[in-house]
């Protein structure tokens, strides 16, 4: 289809250019350089969407990023689906595919245009009124219809293959917004010799030069001056300048989070560029010169196909050289939309009329209207357009009463003045101020280093805010050259709220919010049911809550909600502007944050030769750790009984690497520890071990781990997997913040060991070959001990301990040694019969023991007595952290739940780690909820060795019930379990030391 | 996120690299077993929480490593100053106008 | 009080709307009331419903800083669920569930209430175990709770990435099914309007800056930004500024606030069909009716009371959700914004009487208050109606943190409230 709406000799895009594009499967022309808005303009699509509640016809309201109307679907493939792109943004690329959003069968038959008909059913709020009967009804029948009817466009339904970048920069001069205010200011900046980033959102610089062209700047025309004042940045090395680079939120202590949009204007994306790039930025300073946004008149029948904002009109006129009609009406409170009524009318396009509310517009205004032959009627509204997809006419009538008059338009452009843009001001938090005589708020107080310059500083003359800019910007105290402005665009002149003929008394829509179909006289049903605030009247209309976020609405709904209230527009409030200023891709945001960088993976030196073993790894924690190690044919059950069975009959190796290590250096190391630790630490010799139980103040267990000391001054210390960094975290606090009077250092050295823990009859016998200056034998190296020497030629700390009721050793090497040393001795064991064993099995060890595993038999309500742990209390010791916090009544009370063993009656039956416990069965005769429990299952497993199930459990008053039969009861049975002690295998604990 | 003076590396970092630790000034007793129930109740859960300037910790743990103290108004987020741990409370009455304002 | 309802709804619209009265009136506050509740939130405005329907107490004033429903109860995710591990919290949960039920119609207001479903994902072992353990208490409990396999969660969740190369991969789900969402405005509305229509005065506007007490230390009223307001009874249900408002009558509170931040998507089209929520991943999501994509994300590390936080926060969220939802990875961000949540060291809250004789306070709900709103509201306006506690809100005090009986939710599980 050829472009009928483009006019030679206006825009700045080149006619040869041309590319071709497909909106609802029409394939059109455009010209590079064009918005998706404009194209469809230039080939006289008015009609782009459909509205959220009343499926009304829309049409292109604007021409940037307010657009509330326009909102289409964009796929490059069918990964690369996204909805809701406002047409006036994105940039025209051949062979893009746009489609229109919320409408069924098609977007100019939409069967859900109905509601439209039904509106005086749906006023703001009816859902809270009804859908109440019957009482099922909402969630099953009523709100699936309501939710079908809403949204606006479809979610993508495949991964985003894209990229997404980030880039954190500092800089002494953030400037959001590259207008005449923004590029001066840039420019004054840079020449003092500050470090400048200047970002606007629109591919070029220029702000409102794009539409209002006819400035002139220093004797050159507006858009000369903006070409040499960007050549002249992009010159100067301390500038970055940043287009299609939205400023979207405003943090603490002037961090500023950028939007890049990299590659959304290509036809074909340069693999090697990211789609779109988050900045987040630490500006010494930043300069506001965010412009302003025009506002539409509140008028009947506003929202209809070809009713736009004139600035908008004025901008496809003179950037993409696009008439928005071929017979114009004007309707304005404003003089700027008079210069683009005279700017259309130099096109070629006829002005059927303009309709100024005001009694007495500026006489040179008129003159120059009556010079054009452009008819104007002074204090005159619009009480009624008509056309469905297109508006058709308009109805004027004088404000203070007369005829009405039908007028035939094709576009009808309008404008009540302009907003200036503080939305990122006041996500600032800065304070703004109401100014009555211009209808304006504008920044008062600021708490941040910033200052707002231009239009959205309301100086809406060029002299006034280049004035500004300069001063803004410039560093030094060099007085700032004057500029020479000409052909100012005067910008005096607005209405807020309804304009006469959509009062009070008038049953009209006139739309405040049109994508979400709120009318003037919705805001005052809000008020009239008590919505005084006008948060209260945006929740129960939606005003303001569009995609647009209320650009054009808040201060027509403020205004509106005022006038039903009889208050000052300021007493009711302005809602908060909230970051993001136009809405932001989650992946912008989420950025490489995906897949295996969503969070780093954390694996052992010895990780790959579990992989090439075919081991199953479990997360633990940002770890992976070797769960199971199956073979052929060995499903996980099969996998951890062979494991475990080795490590009972022969030997067994587990990678322990992950487990948390802190080297305690100096005098004070074991007072440290005393003090940390519930167990006393005084005595305990160079070269042994104890186990160790960590509390918080509040005595409970916070952590558990084997503790060697290598010297007088010099421990070992190792913690939960999980808990290294919090236990290192919590001895940092008291080292550094209560027990300053210890001479005590402390090192993670998690990193730096890796560790092989053999456990089982054979291990001495395999690991002996290895170890150089260090003897094994029970004698020499008892259970608990620790020894340096070395093991395949590498330093190592061996430690004589054991996790699973074995004879075992923990071999400590550095890690860069970890594989190497893991494979030797497993070259070594590996005849004998030494196995791999995963965490799976370590876990079904331990639990034949009874050894604890914090955080599954201990959960942050266990104290070391409920765990059975009393022993390991040094009660002779005046103090230690959680001591006194274990004394308080309710730790001592009884009915404390205990750690027990339980054997289910069944062997056969293995307990669900998390079932309940119940004392009495009959509780399930007739099933009585809720019942009372007394405990629950921390572990449970199939214990291969003793031939049937083993579990521990909390359980209320446990350490007495030994021998007592308890209840488990499940969705379908109920298990009898007995009370046991937590010791299920070897109960004289022979066997750590090789004796059977 | 905020930027936060760390008083031993003499310079401010962003928040990511610190960790928030509580209110600061609460000195654990040198005789806990001598605590009554509510003495011991203060001391682990009772807080300020002032709205206004609060007295707090922070560790530059990705840093120094070290405990701090700040002085910061929970209303507007700001710091007033922050300061080594062991060292006095600083009034805030002299920080507003003071040094460290910001 | 007008009947809503789609006859009412019908007769306005061929009437042009103009019938409507205001939902609950704007009265100047009288010199004195039976009870003042401190806060025109959720749980204060039920609070006030409750005390005029259930115990007859009509002579109450609901005071409020700003405007009714503006903190906490308008900034919340609106997610439901009362599947939590101890009978007492069980309890309170449950009750509100059942409350929740019949709300739209108790108060003659759509509050929207869809019981859509809660998942709880579970990416390892330890997950597995605990929402285990919750299952099987909840199921002794009478809450509904059930395991999902990875693929039945997928079936009920269709977006939801199941895949084993995920970095978390989904290990399987908690579902409780009577779980959902409801319109936050709404709940507010509503049990304004309710309260209002029995006699309640909502005073909104003015900010509450004493508790006046008498020689003997009981409470007897309020000083206010619109003067002194006598009561014999105060109820402070004033979550995030809870500290502040105790701290006027000279009680400490074992609360911190913090800011807690939300973010919503731009509106599509159904997509997510019920609540998921991943601790371990860390976010939480659901889409409104309006097909807004409403994301939860973590507090903040500091205490404020800015109700703003950092970027940061809210890029950790986004990138558990794109994470768990490759699909949403185009989707935009629309609004973000902060609400300020105080906090328990146990994460329970504290419904419950004070040392100061006629002095009630209703906080520390920490993330998870929205919830609990009805349940809350009833047995804390049972508190302040007979001066003892309902059974459901027994265990709820604030002397357990002197005697150490916590209900301590957070360390028992490691799950998000």
């Amino acid at each position: 289809m050829s472009a009928q709406n483009r006019i030679k000799g206006h825009g700045l895009l080149s006619l040869a250019k041309t590319i071709n594009f497909t909106f609802d499967g029409t394939t059109y022309q455009g010209l590079e350089g064009d918005t998706l808005a404009s194209a469809l303009l230039a080939n006289g699509v008015h009609l782009a969407g459909r509205s959220f509640k009343y499926h009304r016809p829309r049409g292109i309201l604007s021409a940037g990023p307010e657009e509330p109307n326009a909102l289409v679907n964009i796929a490059r493939d069918s990964t690369r689906s996204q909805p809701n792109i406002r047409a006036t943004v994105q940039e025209l690329y051949d062979g893009l595919v746009a489609e229109s959003q919320n409408r069924w069968p098609s977007l100019a038959f939409d069967f859900s245009a109905i509601n439209d008909g039904l509106a005086p059913f749906f006023p703001a709020g009816f859902y809270y009124k009804t859908f109440k009967w019957p009482p099922k009804a909402w969630d099953r029948l009523y709100e699936p219809i309501i939710r079908a009817a809403a949204g606006l466009g479809k979610s993508p339904t495949e991964a985003d293959p894209d990229r997404y970048a980030n880039h954190y920069a500092h800089c002494d001069v953030l400037i959001a917004g590259g207008g005449i205010a923004g590029l001066t200011a840039a420019l004054a900046a840079a020449k003092s010799g500050k470090k400048v980033i200047l970002c606007d959102e629109n591919p070029n610089f220029g702000g409102a030069i794009l539409y209002d062209n006819a400035l002139e700047i220093d004797d050159l025309s507006a858009t000369e001056w903006v070409e040499k004042a960007v050549a002249e940045l992009a010159a100067l090395e301390n500038v970055r300048l940043l287009t299609r680079t939205t400023v979207f939120g405003y943090y603490a202590q002037n961090f500023v989070a950028l939007a890049e949009r990299v590659t959304e204007h290509m036809a074909e994306p340069d693999p090697a560029l990211p789609r779109e790039r988050l900045w987040q930025v630490r500006a010494k300073k930043v300069i506001l010169a965010t412009g302003a946004i025009e506002r539409h008149l509140v008028f009947a029948d506003n929202d209809r196909p070809g009713i736009m904002l004139a600035s908008a009109a004025q901008k496809y006129l003179n950037q993409y050289g696009v008439a928005v009609g071929a017979n114009v009406g004007v309707f304005t409170a404003c003089d700027s939309a008079w210069a683009t009524a005279f700017a259309l009318k130099k096109a070629g396009v006829n002005i059927a009329a303009i309709v100024d509310l005001r009694d007495n517009p500026p006489l040179e205004l008129q003159e120059k209207a009556q010079t054009c032959g452009i008819r104007i009627l002074r204090g005159y509204t619009i009480t009624k357009t008509t056309g469905r997809l297109r508006v058709q006419s308009i109805t004027v009538k004088p404000v203070n009463g007369g005829t009405s008059e039908q007028i035939r338009v094709d576009a009808l452009i309008n404008s009540a003045g302009w907003t200036p843009s503080v939305h990122l001001f006041s996500q600032s938090r800065g304070k703004l101020k109401w100014h009555a005589n211009r209808n304006l708020f504008l920044p008062d107080i600021y708490v941040q280093d910033c200052i707002s310059v231009g239009a959205c500083n309301g100086a809406f003359d060029e002299n006034e805010l280049i004035a500004e800019a300069q001063a803004a910007g410039n560093a030094t105290r060099k007085k700032a050259k004057t500029i020479r402005i000409k052909n100012q665009t005067s910008w005096a002149g607005n209405a807020i709220g309804a304009a006469p003929g959509a009062g009070p008394n008038d049953m009209v829509k006139a739309f405040v919010d049109f994508q979400n179909d709120v009318t003037a006289k919705d805001i005052r049903l809000a008020v009239r049911e008590g919505m005084h605030s006008i948060e209260h009247v945006k929740r129960f209309t939606t005003t303001g809550m569009a995609t647009d976020q209320g650009k054009l609405s808040n201060m027509h709904g403020l205004a509106i909600a005022a006038e039903q209230l009889g208050k000052n527009l300021p007493d009711v409030g302005l809602t908060t502007f909230r970051a993001p200023y136009t809405p932001v891709t989650f992946s912008t945001i989420a950025n490489h944050a995906r897949g295996p960088l969503f969070d780093p993976t954390r694996k052992t030196p010895m990780h790959q030769w579990a992989v090439d073993k075919g081991a199953v790894f479990e997360d633990v924690g940002p770890w992976k750790r070797a769960w199971y190690f199956p073979k052929a044919g060995e499903d996980m059950h099969a996998a951890v009984n062979r494991e475990c069975m080795a490590v009972r009959e022969k030997a067994g190796m587990f990678d322990a690497t992950t487990l948390g290590k802190i080297e305690i250096t100096g005098a004070d190391a074991a007072e440290f520890l005393n003090r940390l630790y519930t167990n006393p630490w005084t005595k305990l010799g160079i070269g042994r071990c104890r186990y160790g139980i960590m509390c918080r103040e509040d005595g409970f267990i916070y952590d558990d781990g084997v503790i060697g000391r290598m010297a007088d001054d010099r421990f070992h210390v190792t913690t939960t997997t999980g808990g290294a960094p919090r236990v290192l975290n919590h001895m940092e606090d008291y080292l550094q913040t209560e027990f300053t009077d210890l001479d005590v250092h402390l090192t993670s050295t998690s990193e730096q060991w890796a560790v092989i823990a053999v456990q089982g009859p054979l291990v001495r016998e395999i690991i002996e070959p290895l170890v150089e200056g260090i003897d094994l034998s029970h004698e020499a190296m008892p259970h608990m001990s620790v020894r340096e020497g070395k093991i395949c030629g590498v330093p190592t700390r061996l430690f004589r301990m054991s996790f699973t009721g074995e004879m075992g050793f923990e071999i400590n090497v550095p890690a860069d040694y970890g594989e190497s040393v893991w494979q030797a001795v497993y070259a070594q064991g590996e005849p004998k019969g030494l196995t791999p064993y995963g965490t799976e099995a370590m876990h079904v060890l331990r639990a034949e023991k009874g050894y604890i595993i914090v955080g599954q038999d201990t959960d942050g309500t266990v104290t070391p007595h409920d765990a059975g742990l009393s022993w390991a209390i040094g009660k002779a010791k005046p103090d230690f952290v959680g001591k006194r916090g274990m004394q308080r009544p309710d730790l001592v009370a009884e009915g404390r739940r205990q750690l027990v063993g339980l054997r289910t009656k069944n062997p056969k039956v293995v307990l669900e780690e998390g079932a309940q416990i119940v004392a009495t069965p009959g509780q399930l005769i007739p099933p009585a909820i809720p019942m009372k429990m007394i405990g629950f299952v921390t572990s449970s497993y199939w214990s291969e060795a003793l031939g049937h199930s083993i579990a521990l459990a909390l359980v209320e008053d446990g350490h007495s019930l030994e021998g007592d039969t308890l209840y488990v009861p499940m969705e379908d049975r109920t298990i009898e379990v007995e009370v046991t002690g937590c010791v299920f295998y070897d109960l004289d604990g022979g066997r750590l030391n090789g004796k059977n | 996120m905020l930027l936060i003076h760390c008083p031993y590396c003499e310079e401010e970092r962003p928040e990511v690299e610190f960790a928030g630790a509580g209110e600061a000034h609460i000195d654990r007793p040198k005789d806990m077993n001598a605590m009554s129930d509510a003495e011991f109740e203060k001391f682990f859960f009772i807080r300020d929480n002032l709205k206004g300037v609060n007295y707090e910790r922070w560790r530059h743990i990705h840093g120094c490593g070290r405990f701090f103290n700040a002085v910061r108004d929970t209303v507007s987020d700001k710091f007033l100053t922050t300061y080594k741990s062991g060292e006095k409370k600083p009034d805030p009455a002299k920080l507003k106008t003071g040094k460290g304002a910001k | 009080m007008r009947n809503y309802s789609v006859f009412s709804l019908a007769r306005e619209a061929l009437l042009g709307h103009k019938g409507w009265k205001e939902q609950w009136r704007s009265p100047e506050p009288k010199k004195s009331y039976d009870v003042i509740i401190v806060g025109a939130g959720g749980h204060g405005l039920a609070t006030a419903y409750y005390l005029a329907r259930e115990h007859g107490i009509t002579n109450v004033a609901v005071i409020e800083k700003g405007w009714l429903g503006g903190g906490n109860t308008g900034r919340n995710t609106t997610i439901i669920r009362s599947n939590y591990l101890y009978d007492e919290s069980a309890g309170i949960y449950n009750h509100a569930i059942k409350l929740w039920e019949g709300l739209s119609q108790e108060l003659n207001y759509n509050i929207m209430f869809s019981q859509r479903g809660v998942m709880m994902l579970a990416h390892n072992v330890h997950d597995v175990q605990v929402f285990k353990r919750h299952i099987h208490a909840n199921r002794l409990n009478g809450v509904d709770n059930a395991w999902l396999t990875p693929e039945q969660a997928k079936e009920f969740c269709p977006p939801l990435n199941i895949s084993k190369q995920a970095r978390y991969p989904v290990m399987g789900a908690a579902l409780q099914r009577k779980g959902g969402t409801a319109r936050h405005d709404a709940v507010a509305w509503g049990y304004a309007r309710g309260a209002s229509d029995r006699g309640v005065d909502i005073i909104q506007q003015c900010e509450v800056t004493g508790i006046n007490r008498d020689a003997s230390g009981n409470v007897t009223g309020v000083e206010t930004t619109k003067g002194t307001i006598n009561a014999k009874k105060v109820g402070v249900v004033a979550a995030g500024h809870s500290s502040v408002l105790m701290q006027m009558a000279d009680i400490q509170m074992p609360l911190e606030s913090f800011p807690l931040q939300a973010l919503v998507s731009e509106p599509v089209k159904p997509i997510m069909p019920c609540v998921v929520m991943s601790n371990t991943v860390h976010a939480y999501i659901s889409q409104s009716d309006k097909g807004e994509l409403v994301i939860g994300a973590g507090t903040d590390q500091y205490t404020s009371y800015s109700q703003t936080g950092g970027l940061h926060i809210l890029t950790h969220t986004l990138d558990a959700i794109v994470e768990m939802f490759p699909i949403f990875s185009r989707m935009k961000m629309l609004r973000s914004w902060g609400g300020i949540v105080d906090v328990t060291p146990d994460r329970s809250p504290i419904l419950a009487k004070t040392p100061v004789s006629g002095l009630y306070v209703n906080c520390g709900w920490g993330t998870g208050g929205f919830k609990a709103t009805p349940g809350s509201g009833h047995v804390f306006a049972h508190t302040i109606a007979r001066d003892e506690p309902h059974e459901i809100n027994a265990g709820f005090t604030l002397e357990r943190f002197r005697n150490g009986r916590l209900i301590d939710e957070a360390a028992a599980a490691a799950v998000a409230h």
